[in-house]
């Protein structure tokens, strides 16, 4: 079976992966008691890839800073650089000038960063606590200067912001072509309403109808940092700032340049997750605090995703589809059968794992299993904190069981300095 | 060592600090004219605010549990592990303490002493599954830490639900149970009445943070541990070929960390007397700022921790003066401490350079 899936190209496995994560949402759709259609609801998908948005783009940012060896965990201050000065874009410029300006704003934090690791070598974690406690007295700074002076603005927010266009998948989610309205084709086949295939057209569906341009923008990220990455004579260089800098040296490239492009890229990424946040897609206005630790689940991501553009957008689908579903299922049962879905993938890795004969993680994963279990049949709902913290759960048992699968730069972290 | 190099020594460790405020106050003075306020007027103010009593009693009051944070992540920095965590560590452990405080009624010392304790068990453990993780699978300290205090502030929101105070409805009161009397350490306000009439109390848990930085300075620097520590952070591999257990020295130094960063929450808690919903945040992250400003060294974090208060207390003044706005501060403090770290490691490096020359003369002259 796994002879098999390694011989696939890579984006027929994820799509695999991709319909066997629905069919098992469907599964437990389907034995779970009560309503919870929302699991496999378009509405639910659709709003998956406006949450993931911003965790990814701070994943894309972390990823490019620390394939070039310098660990980024001011993520969370760009995000909210890129939020301030977004919304601030937004409001004067528009909303793609804005997005511009917003992804300018996170780099102005990772220019500080890239002065501070790269040029003076101080070490990473440092200059990323001194971004998080500074970003936010910035911003708060600009703010009291330049949003109180507008219409709507206060000391912690900025006027309404507007939006860019939307797109719907023609054919397939019943989108316009030029001013015709196509067949909406996944919705044809939701509505047969027959288990497993109407679901997955139903999800399906939800990830091509009306769509934002930023989202569509930021979802070809992803292919287009691989292919920078891994096809590109830029990406290799900044690999190897990563993997072996002195190997890199010795090949006569000038390492400094190359880390320094990659942090500013990782904070020009992270800004576009800043701008995001206060675009319409999710909260129609910068607001302090509303990043909510995006940045920090974007590292998340980063290693769950084992610094590759792939698995970073798959971790954050992960971690986003919760919180969308949390937002749209205001009963809590959908949530709730979650619990389900936890126990699943839990009772799979204690099988895993005893297959390998490490017998303490097969406990481990089996006992956590069994207090799920436990809980989901003890209760109806789950309490919104369970939502909150289960990016956060998902990557410390992530990184339990599996951290010898997880492979980081092999210097990523370590000051490096031209000729030591 | 002679005199003259003595006073070297100390104008290098002092180049930093003092550079990056001097920087800061030359930055924040531009800012503040682009933004159309009066410099000078705002530095008169802050200066005029800190001469009063009050104010340094307020400063102090805001140092203390600054400066505890501030020791917990130094005991980690000491041996090159990031406990990023103390963030986490110390918003629970001081909502435990709370609840555990509230709910028993023991006589004086042993009511104090079972919060203190609880606070420091809560924290330590916290910090404990980092070095749980670190020792058991070597997964890296900062990433644990940042996704355990993901974790923490989740449980803490759901906590302070959990443990609302039930009590009279006519008075609605926010928070755990309040904790009796005989748990709340006494003020010593006494004090700075020494020095004339004031009206706020200066907080009892200035007791904790002094024994607190004693107990760090004696134990990093006169203890067979604190050597250990010392030497797996200048060295890993040297201390370990010299049979400094790392594992042990990673878990141990976790632990402390997390107990001491367990009494952060302290001074909030004997103020109010129970944990209430907005909870003084940020600490963790600030006092791994004030450590750096004083680079791990007992004396030299309470001056970061002061200086930050002092920012703090500024920023209140400006607000009532309104010479300048009093995010002012904040920005201070971000350049205060990007351009401490960046001048630490720069004189750093001109130390290395000049000693290399120095032993590169010396060779010469033998040879």
């Amino acid at each position: 079976m796994m002879q098999i899936l390694k011989q696939l190209p890579s984006w027929l496995v994820w799509s695999i992966y991709g319909a066997g994560g629905v069919a098992l949402l469907t599964t437990v759709q389907w034995i779970a008691p009560g309503d919870v259609g929302l699991l496999t609801d378009g509405g639910t998908t659709g709003a998956t890839l406006r949450w993931a948005v911003p965790i990814m783009l701070a994943g894309l940012g972390g990823l490019f800073s620390e394939r070039a060896g310098v660990v980024n965990i001011g993520l969370e201050g760009m995000l909210i650089l890129g939020m301030w000065f977004g919304a601030w874009g937004t409001v004067n410029f528009g909303p793609w000038a804005g997005l511009m300006i917003g992804m300018v704003g996170g780099g102005l934090g990772a220019l500080v960063h890239a002065i501070a690791t790269v040029t003076f070598g101080v070490d990473h974690i440092i200059s990323g606590v001194a971004i998080l406690v500074a970003a936010p007295g910035v911003t708060r700074f600009l703010s009291s200067e330049i949003f109180t002076g507008y219409d709507g603005g206060s000391i912690t927010q900025s006027p309404r912001l507007d939006g860019v266009g939307r797109f719907t998948m023609p054919f397939l989610a019943g989108g316009d072509l030029g001013g015709w309205t196509s067949p909406d084709g996944l919705g044809a086949v939701r509505d047969w309403e027959i288990r497993y295939i109407s679901d997955l057209a139903n999800s399906l569906r939800g990830l091509l109808f009306s769509l934002s341009l930023f989202t569509i923008v930021a979802f070809m990220l992803v292919p287009v940092i691989s292919w920078v990455l891994w096809r590109t004579r830029f990406g290799l260089r900044v690999r190897i700032c990563g993997e072996h800098p002195q190997a890199g040296e010795s090949q006569g490239i000038d390492i400094y340049r190359y880390k320094f492009v990659a942090v500013l890229l990782s904070g020009a990424l992270a800004g576009f997750g800043g701008a995001f946040i206060a675009s319409p897609e999710l909260n129609g206005i910068y607001l302090e605090g509303s990043t909510l630790n995006r940045g920090f689940i974007g590292l998340a991501a980063l290693i769950i995703g084992n610094y590759r553009p792939a698995g970073i957008m798959a971790g954050s689908l992960l971690f986003a589809y919760p919180l969308a579903l949390g937002k749209r299922d205001l009963d809590g049962a959908a949530t709730h059968s979650l619990l389900l879905v936890m126990v699943i993938a839990l009772a799979l890795v204690a099988l895993f794992a005893s297959m390998r004969g490490r017998r303490v993680d097969a406990g481990l994963a089996a006992t956590i299993a069994v207090l799920c279990l436990f809980w989901y049949l003890a209760a109806d709902t789950v309490p919104a904190w369970w939502i909150d913290i289960q990016p956060f759960l998902i990557v410390l048992l992530v990184l339990f069981f599996f951290s010898q699968r997880l492979r980081m730069p092999a210097a990523n972290g370590q000051p490096y300095r031209k000729g030591e | 060592m002679t005199d003259d190099s003595l006073r070297r020594r100390i104008f290098m460790t002092l180049a930093a600090p003092v550079g990056a405020v001097l920087l800061s106050v030359v930055f924040s003075a531009i800012v503040l004219l682009i933004a159309g306020a009066n410099p000078f007027a705002a530095y008169a103010d802050m200066f005029e605010h800190a001469a009063k009593l009050e104010t340094q009693v307020s400063m102090i009051n805001r140092a203390t549990p600054l400066y505890i944070s501030g020791v917990a992540a130094a005991i980690g920095f000491r041996m090159n592990l990031f406990n990023i965590g103390v963030e986490g560590q110390y918003l629970l452990a001081a909502i435990f303490a709370a609840f555990v405080g509230g709910a028993v009624a023991l006589p004086g010392v042993f009511h104090i002493g079972l919060i203190l304790l609880v606070a420091m068990f809560v924290g330590g453990m916290w910090a404990g599954v980092a070095g749980l993780l670190y020792t058991q699978r070597g997964i890296n300290e900062v990433i644990s830490t940042i996704m355990l205090n993901g974790v923490a502030l989740g449980l803490v929101a759901a906590l302070v639900k959990e443990w609302q105070a039930k009590g009279d409805i006519a008075i609605v009161k926010v928070g755990t149970e309040p904790i009796a009397d005989s748990g709340i350490i006494p003020n010593l306000t006494f004090i700075p009445e020494l020095f004339g009439d004031i009206r706020n109390d200066l907080t009892g848990v200035l007791v904790i943070a002094i024994v607190v930085g004693i107990s760090y300075h004696v134990l990093i620097n006169r203890t067979v541990f604190g050597y250990d520590l010392r030497a797996s952070g200048a060295n890993p591999f040297a201390a370990r070929a010299g049979g400094i257990p790392p594992k042990r020295m990673v878990m141990t130094a976790m632990l402390m960390s997390g107990a001491v960063g367990g009494l952060v929450g302290m001074a909030e808690i004997m103020d109010k007397g129970r944990y209430n919903p907005n909870f003084v945040g940020y600490l963790g992250f600030n006092g791994i700022a004030v450590t750096l400003l004083g680079r791990n060294h007992p004396a030299g974090i309470a001056l970061g921790a002061l200086l930050w208060a002092f920012l703090e207390a500024s920023s209140n003044i400006l607000q009532v003066t309104n010479t300048a706005p009093k995010e002012i501060a904040d920005i201070m403090k971000g350049v205060i401490l990007l351009s401490t770290v960046i001048g630490y490691e720069v004189v750093r490096r001109i130390r290395v350079r000049e000693e290399a020359a120095r032993t590169a003369a010396r060779l010469a002259e033998v040879a």
